[in-house]
């Protein structure tokens, strides 16, 4: 698999990253390498490994059903860049 | 040529737990703004989300209704992309194991059964509420993040339907399964049951499925039917003209009745998925899944025959009630108290329903409780108003909420039996019309009935239909 710069641009936008032609070009070839590094993984034979899906050994960590105190509206909004009355305000969504 | 329309569904119910399903904060619908929150549901930075087990059991509950294996092993996925009603900009979903897999629903078709695959449920979290116009200004939204967190199960059908009336019979099926287990109060104005459909055509005989329309923003029964109509007619008219469909998301549009191309959000591939690293696999061992089962509630399909059974009613009337779960608690309620099921069956399936049609409401709106319905039903056994005055008598009922005899008293309706008052009015009738008099004695058994509608037009529906009947025999046949 080789990563084009038409790749790093799309990943870019999805993660909302505004790269410069020298960034694209240059992540580009550190994301080749990588790629290739854990290629690397494909020269093993993992016919009877199960994928791993989580490194901590714990399964079924759950709580109960119980309703807990939230935070304060003031508490929940403190670190909103802009507010307007009790909401988060963003700028206007299009559909 | 003709064309087959394939349609599957996705379906997002809002459970009904106590708390979120990551965190401890209330599900309460309606809360103030944000005031349902913590650093979990708002996303902050190092918080750790921690299973609520009532989800579980609701998913596990859900699956076992609708046929499904439960998985032994599965777990969470993040699903990435950036929306302000998604603190974390991700949301926790389960995309590579979901919770349970490989189900179907059969579902009651006006004829016949139709089988509806599942393909999979799993759990996820809802996301936040964005609010544009309304309290926003232009130029602005504004983000209540109550529902950020409330525990959503997604039910993902196979494209298994064929036609509007199958998908209309499944939403019903499947909300009526929800609503009998109590895991979702399927309340679609306040968005717990929402529904997404793909939509293809292809003609008919072609096993490859054409190029397919997800349909999205439908927030009722009667969205998705139009919604999906409207989306039916224009690919037809697009293949008919040579045309091609492209694979694409669309948006109804309620007001315009259209559905338009979505602005291009995310491609599935676009979400990159990956583990979620802060929450532990979900092992469910059969004794779990055993738990479930024997605490089930009754299903709609078990009611049904429960109520053919119990009440001795046909089965078509079984059906009927039970396809709405508070139809058929009201039809419960009543025979409980008025224990001629059949009668109230019959009442419930005609005048009720009918009422309510008219009346555009559904019967948990209905101000008509099942005691004074019941009561109702025993002034006609008793002969206190006839079953066509009853129907008036019910259609105020509805309106009113007012108890039958007090409506009657009002009114002035109750039943003639008064012998001496039918008979004189019986007497006049004859001597006003010696024509039908001798039709009648020329052998029109047809003239009686004129009689009887006269005597029931002068008492305005009052009086006892036997009696008259009775009297004016009796009288007809003196004269001959
Ligand atoms: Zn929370």
């Amino acid at each position: 698999m080789k990563i084009s710069k038409d790749d790093v641009k799309q990943v870019a936008r999805l993660a909302r990253l505004r790269l410069t032609e020298e960034e694209k070009e240059k992540f580009g070839k550190q994301l080749n390498q990588i790629l290739a590094y854990v290629e690397k993984l494909n020269e093993l034979n993992i016919e009877n490994v199960e994928p791993t899906s989580h490194v901590v050994p714990l399964t079924n960590v759950l709580r109960k059903d119980e309703v807990k105190p939230s935070l304060s509206e003031e508490e929940a909004l403190a670190n909103a860049p802009e507010r307007k009355g009790k909401y988060f305000k963003v700028p206007k969504i299009i559909e | 040529m003709q064309y087959e329309t394939v349609i599957g569904l996705e379906v997002h119910a809002g459970l009904s737990t106590n708390s979120k399903i990551f965190c401890g904060c209330s599900t309460k619908f309606g809360a103030s703004p944000n005031s349902q929150t913590c650093p979990v549901c708002l996303g902050l930075p190092g918080v750790l989300p921690v299973l609520n087990e009532a989800a579980v059991e609701d998913a596990i509950k859900v699956a076992l209704a609708l046929n499904c294996q439960v998985s032994p092993y599965s777990k969470f996925d993040r699903k990435n992309y950036y929306y302000p009603d998604l603190p974390k900009n991700y949301q926790i979903s389960q995309n590579y194991l979901p919770v349970a897999f490989k189900g179907y629903l059969d579902v009651p078709l006006e004829k016949g059964t139709k089988r509806v695959g599942i393909d999979n449920i799993h759990l996820e979290e809802d996301a936040g509420k964005n609010i544009h116009g309304g309290g926003a200004d232009a130029g602005e939204s504004l983000v209540d993040l109550n529902r950020a967190g409330i525990p959503l199960i997604e039910i993902v059908t196979q494209p298994d339907m064929r036609s509007l009336e199958e998908v209309e019979k499944f939403m019903i099926s499947l909300r009526d399964i929800l609503l009998y287990l109590g895991v979702c109060d399927c309340c679609m104005e306040e968005g717990s049951l929402r529904f997404e459909a793909n939509i293809s055509l292809r003609l008919e005989g072609e096993s490859r499925l054409g190029n397919r329309v997800e349909m999205k923003n439908l927030n009722s029964f009667k969205m998705v039917s139009k919604a999906l109509q409207h989306e039916m007619r224009r690919q037809g008219e697009v293949l008919k003209e040579g045309g091609h469909i492209k694979a694409e998301t669309r948006l109804w549009d309620e007001e315009k009745e259209v559905t338009s191309t979505m602005r291009s959000k995310e491609e599935a591939h676009d979400y990159r998925y990956f583990p979620e690293p802060d929450l532990s696999p979900l092992i469910i061992k059969d004794n779990w899944i055993d738990r479930v089962r024997k605490a089930m509630p009754e299903l709609p399909r078990e009611r049904k025959l429960r109520f053919s059974r119990e009440y001795k009613i046909p089965e078509y009337d079984a059906q009927v009630l039970i396809a709405d779960k508070y139809l058929a608690d009201f039809y419960e309620d009543t025979v409980k108290l008025f224990p001629e099921a059949k009668m109230v069956s019959n009442w419930v399936m005609g005048e009720l329903l009918r009422g309510l049609k008219e009346r555009n409401i559904n019967i948990e709106e209905c101000l008509l409780p099942a005691t004074h319905f019941a009561n109702m039903l025993n002034m006609i056994k008793k002969g206190a108003i006839s079953g066509r005055i009853a129907k008036d008598v019910f259609a105020e009922m509805l309106d009113t909420g007012k108890e039958a005899e007090e409506i009657v008293k009002e009114k002035g309706w109750s039943q003639m039996s008064d012998e001496d008052e039918v008979s004189r009015i019986a007497d006049e009738i004859i001597e006003k019309n010696p024509q039908s008099v001798r039709d009648f004695q020329g052998g029109k058994e047809k003239a009686l009935g004129f009689f009887i509608g006269q005597v029931m037009k002068v008492t305005r529906g009052k009086a006892n239909p036997q009696l008259v009947n009775k009297l004016l025999k009796e009288k007809l046949g003196k004269l001959k």
